[in-house]
């Protein structure tokens, strides 16, 4: 296909015309420029497009009241731990429980909870240790359990007596 | 005894092939490609399960270090930098800037200097703008110029969309302090930039 059309020689053996010349070319540096250029490429490109988390906060000013029996509090206090209570913290329904952000930890409790209680608010309470992939974390499960109602609020005074009662601060 | 000959075989290969499947393969990173932005800042997101992309350009974006540093950012669509640079000199007077610093406003990235900085920050060689250290915007209350960062983008371009650029390793205190700026100047609503995480409830139906 690609050969051209060669023209013919005589008896004599003399060409005619032009000299028979192979049309082969050696691709061996547009093949090395190719790859070249793939990999440029392969390393400058970026194929996943961010992730996005939507939040909302509640306004300021427009305190709500959550009712204390349904309303569940986790506590973060670093990397590894975390602490639920229901109710007030003076007087919770729920005692304080340690669990941690595995499936069967937190994400097990919720799941529980929020088919058990109708309406149920979580109020998650970032310590001063808690980093921010802890809060994502959490944030992550509300989705993944899929609790209607959360708020990211700051840790009470009434909290840290609590978690002093049970020798956790 | 008679030699056994080992007929020559010729080494070349026909490289056709090999240079079609290498233009196939260009041609596909060239089509797909975008490319990645000139960042300085380094931030390593945490992942969740969330599958909202974000779109490309109207991103205001805070991003958070691991030690804590806030650095400012927004697209330059409708010319938003220039209008943005021009708002912040009008609100600051003694802060003037030459047509030079103003181009190297728009074409930087991130920017992580308190605003006394800012014009010695620009008037450096593009080479050691990115080896300089910044030392993040001021976020205290005493001292909040990322509510002024964050206020003069909003003015500059209407439609922007603000996103929170965490590293897992930040602490939340300080994230904390990035939201209360944002609900004192009333946004309520923002997002938080995560990497894919594969979702349980998904994997369970498979």
């Amino acid at each position: 296909m690609a050969e051209l059309e060669q023209k013919q020689v005589d008896k004599e053996g003399q060409k005619k015309g032009r000299k028979k010349r192979s049309t082969r070319i050696d691709l061996t540096p547009m093949v090395d420029l190719g790859f070249l250029l793939v990999t440029f490429f392969m390393l400058t490109t970026n194929f996943s497009k961010p992730q996005t988390m939507e939040i909302n906060m509640p306004f300021r000013d427009g305190k709500q009241p959550t009712p204390e029996s349904k309303s569940v509090h986790i506590i973060i206090d670093d990397e590894s731990k975390l602490y639920w209570y229901r109710g007030f913290a003076n007087k919770p329904l729920d005692p304080l429980v340690e669990t941690n952000f595995s499936a069967n930890g937190i994400r097990k409790i919720l799941l529980e909870k929020n088919s058990t209680i109708e309406n149920m608010v979580v109020l998650i309470k970032p310590t001063g240790n808690a980093r921010y992939k802890n809060i994502v974390d959490i944030l992550d499960e509300m989705n993944i359990v899929g609790v209607k109602r959360y708020a990211i609020v700051d840790l009470d005074p009434a909290d840290i007596d609590l978690l002093k009662k049970n020798n956790k601060w | 005894m008679p030699k056994v000959k080992i007929p020559r075989k010729s080494t070349l290969i026909d490289m056709t092939a090999m240079c079609d499947v290498a233009f196939l393969l260009l041609t596909f990173f060239m089509l797909t490609t975008q490319f990645k932005s000139d960042e300085s800042v380094i931030v390593d997101t945490p992942s969740s399960i969330s599958e909202i992309k974000l779109p490309d350009t109207d991103i205001l974006n805070i991003s958070i270090t691991t030690d804590g540093k806030v650095f400012f950012n927004i697209d330059n669509k409708n010319f938003a930098r220039e209008k943005l640079l021009a708002k912040i000199s009008e609100k600051y007077p003694e802060l003037q800037f030459t047509a030079e610093e103003e181009r190297a406003f728009v074409l930087t990235g991130s920017i992580g200097v308190p605003l006394n900085e800012l014009k010695g920050y620009l008037g450096l060689e593009e080479v050691d703008r990115k080896m300089y250290n910044q030392p993040g915007i001021p976020v205290d209350s005493t001292n909040n110029e990322l509510s002024t960062w964050i206020m003069q983008g909003r003015l500059s371009n209407p439609n922007v969309r603000i996103t929170i650029k965490g590293d897992q390793g930040c602490p939340w205190p300080t994230v904390k302090k990035v939201i209360n700026t944002l609900q004192d100047r009333n946004v309520n609503k923002f997002n938080l930039i995560t990497d894919l995480e594969a979702d349980p409830n998904k994997l369970k139906g498979i």
